[in-house]
């Protein structure tokens, strides 16, 4: 199994270096035919109005969306969960519309505000997760499609799956827990 | 369960350094050029009255900028906003962060408040960045709470010189510390004027324990590049953009310099036409007090 990880901007080593923990092989993914032998994209943290538009600059978004259509899975955490909303605000470029979600960016407030918690995630099993958001963004409407793995206290939504598509909030990537990472892996591999 | 939410943390602090890798940190002073960054890829930019250029050229006492100049910039744009203090001034921090700056540069391009001391940036919530010409300063100032490091370079010279200088000398000594047995490390520190417990952290990763930009001096993108192959995280380009002909096409050409480092292709592609880059200034002219990376070590 080789996993593609979106390498234009962003925390994409961290993402990599969990893989490989993993024992997964991984590599970046930043031009048109990167994705070429890749059974699952990972699309990292990072400024989403900066991958956004690097994804049409580079010309890999024609080729990612081809991909996703024909049901490569792709997890995208935070900027990467921007960018497969159907929705979002203040984007240079529209996103890729492939999970049924509109998202408020950066709804929490400014950097201050960023934070971290532990979050109950049932289809994770076991302790909570602890999650890590920075400058995070608010899923405001979720589509009937859409199933809700984690929400906060309050009750706002910030993990989302949708058929083979993966979106987190926070950054597992920035911990040492693996359990995500090992969850988008089984969807590749089903 | 709602009281276990933690903020300003340490992992929230330089994760947003991390967050910002692989990207470009353009120094703006009006709201507009701020939209042009924005607009080009950037992944942050940093609001100021002048840029680094200006405030040579202009000299006098050059201090945090208008508190109002600052929030006109973050009403601007939706990517983070990072914001100058003077080195030592914790009250000129203090307003930034009531302000809400996403980062905060306690930075040797403003006249230093204090010629002993930095800021104890443990005490804030809003993380630090903070310039560096070597190692040692590197880890003094993340002994001190800075969540980010940044080579210092020369500000507002358009020569990329210092910058190559700062970078490789911090990436020299992570790698001689990778290599060094553990029963030279105390002299190690004593030598860099770094705490111990830093530097065996250098010596695990192999690299500083946060993200680190290059600064000072980049005007191209092929200077860009040239930083992001000899181990910067990413760059911050100031009078580089908007002291440039075309500012627009400029930034973004180091945008995708940044991301295509390592493609010389790609590089020769992006570097076509770019208009005439800032004029800059040769730093062996400079006079030492005209220097500003050896303020606040």
């Amino acid at each position: 199994m080789r996993i593609g990880v979106l390498a234009l901007q962003g925390d994409f080593a961290e993402h990599i270096e969990v893989l490989r923990k993993l024992g997964v092989e991984a590599v970046e993914v930043r031009k048109p035919g990167d994705l070429a032998g890749v059974d699952g994209l990972i699309i990292p943290g990072g400024e989403s109005t900066t991958i956004g538009r690097l994804l049409s600059l580079s010309g890999l978004r024609p080729e990612v969306t081809g991909r996703a259509l024909e049901g490569m899975p792709i997890w995208g955490t935070c900027a990467g969960m921007i960018l497969l909303s159907r929705e979002a605000d203040r984007l240079l470029e529209p996103p890729l519309g492939l999970i049924d979600i509109k998202i408020e960016r950066n709804a929490f407030g400014r950097q201050v505000d960023s934070f971290e918690v532990d979050l109950e995630v049932p289809k994770l099993g076991g302790r909570p997760v602890r999650a890590v958001f920075i400058r995070a963004p608010v899923i405001r409407e979720v589509g009937p499609a859409v199933e809700v793995l984690a929400r906060l206290p309050d009750g706002t939504p910030v993990a989302v799956e949708q058929g083979k598509f993966l979106g987190t909030a926070f950054h597992p990537e920035l911990t040492d827990d693996t359990r995500f990472h090992e969850y988008f892996l089984s969807l590749v591999k089903n | 369960m709602a009281e276990s939410i933690l903020k300003g943390t340490w992992r929230v602090k330089a994760g947003l350094a991390q967050m910002l890798k692989g990207g470009v940190i353009m120094d703006v002073v009006t709201a507009e050029q701020a939209k042009i960054a924005e607009e080009a890829g950037a992944v942050a930019v940093m609001a100021l009255e002048r840029v680094p250029a200006d405030i040579r050229a202009a000299g006098g006492v050059a201090r945090m900028a208008d508190p109002a100049h600052i929030e006109a910039i973050m009403k601007a744009v939706s990517i983070p906003v990072m914001a100058k203090c003077r080195i030592g001034h914790f009250v000129e921090a203090q307003i930034l962060e009531a302000l809400g700056v996403d980062y905060i540069d306690e930075s040797e391009v403003l006249t230093p408040a204090d010629e002993n001391h930095h800021i104890w940036k443990h005490d804030f919530k809003v993380p630090f960045v903070c310039g560096c010409r070597d190692l040692g300063e590197a880890l003094r100032r993340i002994a001190e709470g800075a969540a980010m490091i940044r080579t210092k370079g020369e500000a507002g010279t358009g020569n990329v010189v210092e910058a190559v200088r700062h970078m490789r000398a911090v990436m020299d000594a992570c790698r001689r510390i990778q290599n060094m047995p553990d029963d030279e490390l105390v002299t190690e520190a004593k030598n860099l004027g770094a705490p111990l417990e830093l530097v065996m952290e250098v010596k695990r990763l192999g690299r500083l324990p946060v993200v680190n930009f290059a600064a000072g001096g980049i005007a191209t993108p092929a200077d860009a590049a040239l930083m992001m192959q000899l181990g910067a995280d990413g760059v911050f380009v100031g009078s580089g953009i908007f002291k440039s002909e075309n500012p627009a096409k400029r930034a973004r050409a180091i945008v995708l310099a940044v991301t295509y480092y390592n493609d010389p292709k790609i590089l020769a592609e992006i570097s076509k036409e770019l208009g005439e880059p800032m004029r800059g200034i040769d730093v062996r002219q400079l006079a030492p007090q005209e220097l500003l990376a050896t303020r606040g070590v």
